[in-house]
């Protein structure tokens, strides 16, 4: 378990002239590699490694370590690797209960913390960081959109539903946040969950217009299939976690035609885009998942980075984290006053391409958002 | 009134998925004494047999037979390479060493299998809803797993009550040493319940993975579940798994339903749903301390 693999990007181009990045950059990555969640560690390191390969710069070190899911795991690699590896910049965690457990102890020590998935509330208000930047989202963004696209879809009866912890009642309180109709139904329920007949039953009960739910991994593919078989045909509504390019083939048809909400798609319209998924796809043979598009963007934010500043001028260097001046494959891309993105959330559509189901965009939930603790943050 | 009956419908067939679970665990532990904690890794592997089988070949009944070969199959080799050298030592033993078969298994799985859930759909012949009399809508293929699981249960009562391997399970159940004695080969027996264990909880997994997800850990949570179900029932009684798995199904089932709706009654709705989501989560196992504490050894548990 405690096997440590040390990527080395590999040299292709020697130190040119003029490069304003010299000195070395170490990063330390914690993210799942093993246990129900790895699918989402697996495609943030492969985006993440992709983009330090292509840049051939290689004065990136990466120390890539499994946090197994689990909060203590990823506190003792944090210390490690900040303590004995002396790490600049930590990444890497998907799950907002790791993110709280190392992110704030990461920041205090002076090392920069750039987040590719996890965006929990508590670090973008008050517990916010001048070292901690959040690459993907804030975490009720997405539900946020799909209230907006609620709206816009004439929805005025949503029965909505979210496993029964923080990161499930923040997604409910997204919606409703942006969503201006009445409620049909609010269920929670247990995290972990894989049997929703109950939950299906009450729906079909409740003369609902339309279901809200975030069921994140494999609680998704399993409401999913059961809500198929259920006969029951109000339209459904998600973000994208449960409509990821990991899963959906799990689900198949089932998950035909859902909408749901993501920053990112691989039919965006940008040269940036349009490269990363043709080469990932050439790198690991599967598309790119949402996930991947995450890390890909956050290892291009550090390089951007690295060639405006020296990571020993920590101010010089977190200037050039704030600017933001790299190729997103989301397009437009800015820091907020937060270190929280800003962009353009859009409402997907699942479609089978030849024998693979993906998706496609069909509108825009929210231009140029932000996230609603922006306001908290005193920095 | 429908929604109740719905309500019940689901409860029953959770509890007969639940079942097949505990009935190898409780078969496992009565007839050998072993507190197999690996037994949720053979669910996943009938689940990941059978979809793998499916896949390539797209009928889902060759994936299910496959998911009864490979489970028991797995359950075989497990008892003939592991599970034999643990019969005399102490449980402790006995949970240290399955609990190692599960990270074996899980890992073994992901290396076979990679990270991504696998791809499980319901056979075509019962997708889709059934109206039932009185009009009431439910899932064609819940039913079916209804039918099956009582069908395996009256199969598993024939099977110990009236078959000369049944007369054996029972007789190890009794007492080892003396069917030894009497010239059985217990050493076989052992193997063949383990397996017939295995193959039940395998072809749970291939059941319950086409409605729900196919991924490495899928067994975990179910196992709980089943051993929640043995303690109620009373270990070793398979009878006791039985009435234990409809309680557990039906307590589970209603609970996530009702307790939300009897807090709304006198709280506002958001507060209702987290009170009662929290204690229907919790509700499984104040049923199981309530049996205790009635029926220390469980409801058809031989008296300590």
């Amino acid at each position: 378990m405690g096997l440590l693999k040390t990527f080395t990007a590999a040299a292709t181009v020697l130190a040119i002239a003029g490069m304003a990045s010299a000195e070395p950059v170490k990063v330390g990555m914690i993210t799942t590699l093993s246990g129900g969640g790895a699918g989402l560690g697996i495609d943030v390191r492969d985006g993440f490694m992709l983009a330090v390969a292509q840049s051939g710069n290689s004065d990136i070190e990466v120390v890539i370590e499994d946090d197994q899911r689990k909060p203590e795991v990823a506190v003792q690699l944090a210390d490690e690797m900040i303590q004995s590896e002396k790490v600049d910049v930590l990444t890497g965690i998907i799950w907002s209960n790791l993110a709280m457990a190392v992110v704030p102890a990461a920041t205090a020590q002076n090392v920069f913390y750039l987040s590719p998935n996890a965006g929990p509330s508590a670090l973008a208000g008050q517990g916010c960081h001048k070292n901690y930047f959040n690459v993907a989202w804030q975490n009720d963004n997405l539900h946020e959109a799909a209230g907006a696209y609620a709206n816009s879809a004439n929805y005025a009866n949503s029965f909505i539903m979210a496993p029964n912890y923080p990161a499930g009642q923040d997604a409910l309180t997204g919606y409703k946040r942006f969503y201006e109709g009445g409620l049909a139904g609010e269920v929670y329920t247990q995290l972990g969950q894989k049997d929703y007949a109950s939950e299906i039953a009450q729906i079909r009960a409740s003369g609902a217009d339309s279901v809200y739910f975030f069921l994140p991994g494999g609680m998704g593919i399993a409401f999913m299939k059961q809500y198929a078989q259920s006969g029951v045909d109000i339209p459904l509504l998600g973000p994208a976690f449960s409509f990821d390019q990991g899963i959906l083939q799990a689900v198949g048809e089932a998950a035909l035609g859902v909408r749901n909400t993501s920053q990112w798609n691989k039919d965006l319209d940008n040269p940036a885009n349009a490269a990363f998924v043709e080469n990932f796809q050439a790198e690991y043979g599967r598309l790119p998942s949402l996930y991947a598009s995450q890390g890909f963007d956050t290892a291009n934010l550090l390089l951007s980075a690295m060639a405006a500043a020296d990571v020993s001028d920590a101010d010089a260097f977190r200037a050039a984290l704030e600017a933001a001046n790299f190729d997103s494959v989301r397009g437009d891309f800015a820091f907020g006053p937060n270190h929280h993105p800003i962009q353009n959330i859009y409402v997907r559509e699942v479609i089978k391409e030849g024998d693979v189901f993906t998706n496609q965009i069909i509108a825009t939930g929210l231009t140029n958002h932000s996230d609603a603790y922006a306001a908290d943050c005193k920095m | 009134m429908t929604l109740i009956i719905e309500q019940l419908l689901n409860g029953l067939q959770l509890g007969v998925m639940l079942f097949l679970m505990a009935a190898g665990l409780t078969l496992v532990f009565g007839v050998m004494g072993l507190i197999n904690l690996a037994h949720g890794s053979l669910y996943m592997v009938g689940a990941f047999a059978c979809a793998a089988v499916a896949t390539a070949t797209g009928s889902f009944w060759l994936g299910v037979i496959a998911s009864l070969a490979a489970a028991a199959a797995a359950g075989a080799i497990v008892e003939l390479v592991v599970i034999r050298r643990l019969y005399s030592r102490d449980h402790l033993d006995q949970v240290l060493a399955t609990f190692a078969l599960i990270l074996v298994f899980s890992e073994g799985t992901r290396w076979l299998f990679g990270s991504f859930p696998l791809f499980l759909d319901v056979p075509a012949a019962f997708s889709g809803p059934v109206t039932l009399p009185g009009g009431i809508e439910y899932s064609r293929y819940r039913l079916a797993i209804i039918a099956a699981g009582l069908l395996i249960a009256v199969g598993l009562y024939a099977l110990i009550t009236k078959t000369r391997l049944g007369i054996r399970i029972r007789a190890g159940e009794s007492d080892r040493e003396m069917i030894a004695a009497l010239g059985v080969d217990i050493s076989k027996l052992y193997t063949i319940v383990f397996a017939l264990g295995a193959a039940l909880a395998g072809f749970a997994g291939a059941l319950v993975g086409a409605i729900q997800s196919v991924q490495v850990g899928m067994g975990e949570p179910v196992l709980i579940l089943a051993f929640v179900v043995v303690v109620i029932g009373g270990i070793g009684s398979v009878k006791g798994a039985f009435v234990g798995a409809l309680l557990v199904g039906m307590t589970d089932t209603l609970g996530r339903f009702l307790l939300p709706v009897f807090f709304g009654t006198f709280m506002d709705p958001s507060s209702a749903t987290s009170v009662g989501s929290a204690l229907a989560s919790m509700s499984i196992y104040i049923l199981m301390a309530l049996v205790l504490v009635a029926k220390p050894s469980g409801l058809y548990g031989d008296a300590i």
